[in-house]
Formats: structure tokens, C-alpha cells, sequence
């Protein structure tokens, strides 16, 4: 059994929150307090259907308003397969949730409303997977059942998001398309008498059979988090790098390189949690002991020798912008790269994309929920590689200095 | 790897962030199965040096006794610190007020013994084991909960968390909140407490104890709960799926007397483990009024 976690992307109402609760409700992921809840709360309401959003939507200021405004991690699982859902809300001007909820994710599900068709939201949905590279992609057309359960507009939306498909570059994508009504359960979980022409799986059936997301780089490299030194007189001369294999694989006896220093060493003892192991593999934690006495601290990466790796302060990047106040040229930010956290400063912000059209626009400053091209220059020399080769090692987060908030998330070119 | 083993790896690195980017954490520790579980967790991540922060319990004073004796044989074991506030001196201190009446509790007052003791012991991070399965609200908290100068959660200006790179800078008198395990559920807990072999509190366990029906769930009879003469007080077998204030905590029946039993009893549950906590209760957002003033 394995953990999937999925992000959820759709414009308001497309009927996310009631997919997702639908989910729970016919995997018996709902206790009964919880369905006696909905019951309740949809019959005060006047409902004359079970309001499923009710199972997710979690913040008073929500409920009071009837949408979901914050990114929600919703579990259930089946016999196959755990689930994690990041359910991101459709607003236009909460891109950013998206790209959140879509950073962990192995699959996005994008909801599309029948009545409506492939909209501007569905393209910036699109475009924000294809920038984070997600492999699996569903697209569910909901509410199948305000169009009369017809093959032939399904068939047209599916039309409208080849098109879409085509404009873009990236071919190792699996894609899905299911009709369903989330609000009265057709393929969801199970088959649907309503649409006899769809010979496909039902949206669960996809999901449980969906290969979960794999490290895409081979480069051997370990980040220090925590230098474990007891101070016992057993320990004296302990000096543990504790940290997280990124990618690539370590075992004991291999030669190393450290960054910033660029000293070399050898693995002397691996460790984990106290015992002691022979290898690392890739995204394990670990504890590192080294054969040299060497100068490292957390945000120091121990990396293979003859590793291919770009070592540089200067970095072109793509950048999804998270906050109010403008990304600008000239302006000073902490970057952080993993947990390895330096002072950057932006270099000349060179475009902005155009979300409907994908093309992008010269600009010299990005707003919140733009997704632009850029070169920032670090205060350190930065371990990393193109996101494409090394997702690990390819992405960073840039930090407000003023506010300390996440202000924006960048994919190295 | 298994699901444990992911969840562990998660939680270790989580730890590691911690301590790596803050001067003075500390964690929370209630004496329950969660906090259990984080302090193993910590224990586990530090190895072969000691935990690297306090563990605090913030005591309401209406404690198990059985929680109780676990929290000082584990902090002895493990050679960490244990700092103890107590609501009761906050009570005496006149900041925070006794709640009267049928249904009085001192669970809402260890927030104010709690935000006093990040204030006074100039904690920057609180580790706490909350999980986004417990409640709605929690679905929505970060692994990295920043608080402001005075303890509230903003929900809608949360920082966004991508990937792994977790945001541990703060202004001073911020603090932020950190929730190792927010990826596990309930039954993850357990079977992570028989696959470590862990102790835990016997009230977790089938026991006899007195309890009476009020509102549909069993209270606990104590010395801290005020019984109307209508209340039917009766002896039977019962256990704890959480370990609150005893105040706060319903029991529910159970034949579960061994780990096993428990699991089994759980994977079958058709009852959420909040569903037990008459603190959630109250109204539907009852757990989001009392996080944004501060609460876990």
C-alpha cells in the first residue's frame, strides 16, 4: 500500500468540495457523526440532496459563504491505495493555493463544468501542472447531469482540452478524461446507468491505478539539516550530519564532495535514527559521518563525486508570485533552496506569462498569482540542477524579507 | 517503503527543521497517544544525542492520574527536560477565569497558560501533535503555523508550504506552530505504537470505571465534573480515545483490553475520535474559534 496525493483544481463552483466529500462518503471515509452532520446541516438548509462540500469545507467564513477559500488536506483511502487530497479552491486570484497543493502531488484532477466547457481558469490549471511538472493528469467533467448525461458534449470538452494538449510541448504526461456528476454519483466510485456510452473507468478506479510520482534525478546529493553533536563523554567525538538524501543513492565508502567548502571526504558510517546502515536511498533521512574533520553546517550539501551539478550564484528561473507586494528587479529576498537559505537579489524580471494564451509579455514586475521568467544572483553558490532534470533539486521558494512570508516559488531554468 | 515508514520520514524531517531553524523550541506533550508518539519520534531523530528542546505540558490540573505517572517515567527514561505549567497558577494569578456551570471545563483556560508560557519561556516553535484528520480546521493547518505576537491563527493570510522547504522565519514574538504529524490518521498512530512497542496511558484500554450519559456521550465521574441528581452514574467497561481534560473527554464502551483489540476496534469505528470531545461540540466551528485565539 502507498500514500497518493492528488491536487484538485476547478473555478468556483464546478463542485470540487462536493466531489472530494462524494469521495469519502461511498469509500465510508465518513464516520457517522459526520454524515449525521451533513444530513442535518442539508436539511436546514433546505436541501433536498445531501450537500457533501459540508464534509470539507472547514472554516466558518466558508460555510458562511458557501466556498472554500483555503487549501484542505483531505485523506480516505480504499482497499489498494491511501489518498491524500489537496483540495485548492477555483478562484482566479488563488492561483497560488493551487501551485501549493500541486507541489506535493503526484496527479491533479482538473474539474470542468459540462455547461461550460474548457473556460480561461481550466488553461491556468492546465498551465500551472505543465509548469510543475506533473505527470498524471484527470480531467473530470462534472455535472454531467445538468446536460443530459450527452456523449456528444463530453466528446466535444474532450476536443477542447486535445487542443489545449497539443499547444504544449511536454509528450510524458498520461492524461484521463471521465464525465461524472459528483453531486449524484455517477463514475465517481461506481459505473453509471446514465451514460452507457463512456467505456472507461470510473474516476476511482483511475486514481487507484495511478503510478505514484517518483524521484526524477539521479544526482547524488545529501543536505545537511542538523549537526548532531552530544556532549556525553560515549560520544565525545561525534559529529553526525543529519539530513535528507535529495536524490541519487550513498553508501558507505563513497567518496564525497561538501559545498560550499568543496572539501572531499569519505563516508566513514551512515546511520539511521541511532542504528547503523550500509546505503541511503533516494528522499531517506539519514545521518552522515564523514572520515575528515570538516567544516559543515546545516544548508551544507554532501554531494558524489564526479556528480553533475550546477554550482553557481546565478540562477534563470520560472516564478509563480505569492504575495501583494510586487516581485521587482533590484529587489532583496531570502532564497531558499531546500533548507539550505541564502540573500538573492533579482537581477531583471524578463516576462510574464500570458495564461490564456501562454505566450509570454514583457513586464518588469510580477503581481500576486503571476507566473514570469527571471534571473536572481545568490549571496552563496547554490547546489542545484534545471527542475525538468531534478525536481529536488530545481525548485526553491523565495522569502519576503520584510514580512518573512513565502512570496513566491521558483523552477530553475 | 510501508505508509509508517513514509509518515516517519516525513515527521523526522520535520523535527530536523525545527531544530535546525529555531533557538528555542519546544514540545507540547499532553500525556496522550500523539504526544507520545511525537516524543518517540524526537527521540528517534536526535539519536544518539538527547531530545534538543523541553518537552512542556500545560496542566489543567483535572489530569488522568495515569497520564500523569506515564509523562515523568518517559521524560526519566529519555533524560529530557520537563517543564510543567499549570492553569491553576494562572487561575490564582487572576488571568484567566474558572468556567461555571454544568458544563464547565478548563480546556479553553490552557490556552491562556499556554500562550504565557511562549511568552515567559520565549518559545519560538511548539511542536504539537495534531493531525489534519481530527477535524475540519485542522484539514487546513501548515506543517509551519506561524502566530502572531499574541497566539492567533489567520487562516486566510497562512504562509503557502511547497514541497519540503518549510518557513521557520519569524519576527520576534512571533511563534509558530509545528505539526510533525499532521499526515497521519488515527489508525496510523496505533499501529505506530505496536510497531515501536511504545507505552502508553491505561486509559486507552478496556477498563472498569464510573460514567454517566449526559447529552448522548459517557462522562467520566471526578471529583472536577459537576453531577446533577438526575445524572445515572453507572460502572462499566469503558475506554479513552483521547486523552483531554477529564472534564472534556468522554469515554466510550469498549471490550478493547489489548493494543490489538484497540486497533481492531478502530478500524471498525463508525464514530470520528473528535466525535468524543464534547469541546468540539459547542458549535460547528468550535475548533476554529478556539484556534485563532491561540488553542492547538
Amino acid at each position: 500500500m502507498d500514500i497518493l496525493k492528488i491536487a484538485t483544481a476547478g473555478s468556483v463552483d464546478d463542485g470540487k468540495s462536493t466531489l472530494i466529500g462524494r469521495l469519502l462518503y461511498e469509500t465510508n471515509s465518513l464516520k457517522k457523526d459526520q454524515i449525521e452532520h451533513i444530513q442535518s446541516r442539508s436539511k436546514l438548509r433546505g436541501f433536498d440532496y445531501l450537500d457533501f462540500s459540508l464534509a470539507t469545507d472547514g472554516l466558518l467564513t466558508e460555510r458562511e459563504q458557501g466556498i472554500t477559500i483555503d487549501v484542505s488536506n483531505i485523506f480516505f483511502s480504499t482497499p489498494k491505495r491511501r489518498f491524500i487530497i489537496a483540495d485548492s479552491p477555483g478562484h482566479i486570484e488563488y492561483t497560488r493555493n493551487m501551485v501549493t497543493g500541486a507541489s506535493t502531488s503526484a496527479a491533479t484532477i482538473i474539474l470542468i463544468d459540462a455547461r461550460k466547457g474548457v473556460i480561461e481558469q481550466t488553461k491556468r490549471h492546465y498551465y500551472i501542472t505543465q509548469l510543475l511538472k506533473i505527470k498524471k493528469v484527470v480531467f473530470a467533467i462534472n455535472k454531467m447531469d445538468l446536460v443530459s448525461f450527452n456523449e456528444n458534449r463530453f466528446n466535444e470538452i474532450q476536443e477542447e482540452l486535445n487542443v489545449l494538449i497539443k499547444s504544449n510541448e511536454h509528450t510524458d504526461v498520461d492524461y484521463h478524461f471521465v464525465p461524472i456528476s459528483a453531486l449524484l454519483g455517477d463514475f465517481v466510485v461506481e459505473n453509471s446507468k446514465n451514460m452507457e456510452w463512456y467505456k472507461g473507468k470510473p474516476l476511482l478506479a483511475i486514481l487507484e491505478q495511478l503510478p505514484n510520482k517518483t524521484r526524477s534525478g539521479v544526482e547524488t546529493v545529501f543536505q545537511v539539516q542538523y549537526v548532531i553533536r552530544p556532549k556525553t563523554h560515549a560520544y565525545h567525538d561525534y559529529r553526525g550530519f543529519a539530513g535528507k538524501l535529495k536524490s541519487g543513492n550513498i553508501k558507505l565508502g563513497d567518496a564525497v564532495q561538501v559545498y560550499p567548502s568543496k572539501k572531499t571526504s569519505y563516508i566513514k558510517r551512515i546511520e539511521k535514527y541511532g542504528n547503523e546502515v550500509s546505503s541511503l536511498n533516494a528522499g531517506e533521512n539519514g545521518t552522515l559521518l564523514l572520515t575528515d574533520e570538516l567544516d559543515i553546517s546545516r544548508g551544507a550539501s554532501i554531494v558524489g563525486v564526479n556528480t553533475y551539478l550546477n554550482i553557481s550564484k546565478n540562477l534563470e528561473a520560472k516564478i509563480c508570485w505569492m504575495q501583494n507586494e510586487e516581485l521587482e528587479t533590484g529587489k532583496k529576498y531570502w532564497i531558499q533552496q531546500g533548507v539550505q537559505r541564502v540573500l538573492a537579489k533579482v537581477q531583471k524580471v524578463h516576462n510574464k506569462i500570458d495564461l490564456d494564451s501562454f505566450i509570454p509579455q514583457n513586464t518588469s514586475q510580477l503581481s500576486l498569482n503571476d507566473i514570469g521568467e527571471f534571473s536572481i544572483v545568490t549571496a552563496e553558490p547554490l547546489v542545484s540542477k534545471s527542475y525538468k532534470t531534478n525536481q529536488e533539486l530545481g525548485a526553491f521558494i523565495l522569502i519576503d524579507q520584510l514580512t518573512n512570508n513565502t512570496a513566491g516559488v521558483g523552477f530553475i531554468k | 517503503m510501508t505508509v509508517l515508514q513514509q509518515l516517519e520520514e516525513e515527521a523526522i524531517y520535520i523535527l530536523r527543521e525545527v531544530a535546525g531553524q529555531f533557538n528555542k523550541p519546544a514540545l507540547l506533550f499532553s500525556g496522550g497517544k500523539d504526544s507520545i508518539v511525537l516524543t518517540h519520534l524526537a527521540k528517534k531523530a536526535f539519536s544518539p544525542d538527547k531530545i534538543p528542546f523541553p518537552l512542556v505540558h500545560i496542566d489543567t490540573g483535572h489530569n488522568f492520574p495515569e497520564t500523569i505517572e506515564l509523562r515523568d517515567q518517559l521524560t526519566k527514561e529519555l533524560g529530557a527536560q520537563l517543564i510543567v505549567k499549570y492553569v491553576q497558577d494562572d487561575i490564582d494569578a487572576g488571568s484567566a477565569r474558572e468556567e461555571t456551570g454544568r458544563y464547565a471545563s478548563r480546556n479553553v483556560l490552557q490556552t491562556t497558560t499556554l500562550l504565557n508560557a511562549i511568552e515567559n519561556e520565549k518559545f519560538d516553535a511548539c511542536i504539537g501533535g495534531a493531525r489534519r484528520d481530527e477535524e475540519k480546521a485542522r484539514a487546513k493547518e501548515r506543517i509551519f503555523s506561524v502566530r502572531d505576537d499574541f497566539g492567533q491563527w489567520n487562516e486566510k493570510s497562512q504562509r503557502p508550504e511547497l514541497f519540503d522547504m518549510l518557513n521557520g522565519k519569524i519576527h520576534n514574538g512571533e511563534n509558530v506552530r509545528v505539526f510533525p504529524i499532521s499526515n497521519w490518521t488515527e489508525l496510523d498512530v496505533w499501529n505506530y505504537i505496536r510497531q515501536e512497542n511504545l507505552t502508553i496511558p491505561s486509559i486507552y484500554f478496556s477498563h472498569k470505571r464510573q460514567v454517566f450519559n449526559r447529552d448522548g456521550q459517557l462522562i467520566p465521574v471526578s471529583d472536577f465534573v459537576a453531577i446533577d441528581k438526575n445524572d445515572t452514574i453507572e460502572k462499566i467497561n469503558v475506554r479513552f480515545r483521547t486523552v483531554g481534560d477529564m472534564t472534556c473527554t468522554a469515554a466510550v464502551i469498549s471490550d478493547a483490553f489489548r493494543l490489538d483489540d484497540v486497533i481492531d476496534e478502530i478500524s471498525g469505528s463508525l464514530i470520528s475520535e473528535r466525535g468524543a470531545r464534547i469541546d468540539d461540540q459547542r458549535s460547528e466551528g468550535a475548533m476554529e474559534e478556539r484556534k485563532k485565539v491561540g488553542y492547538f
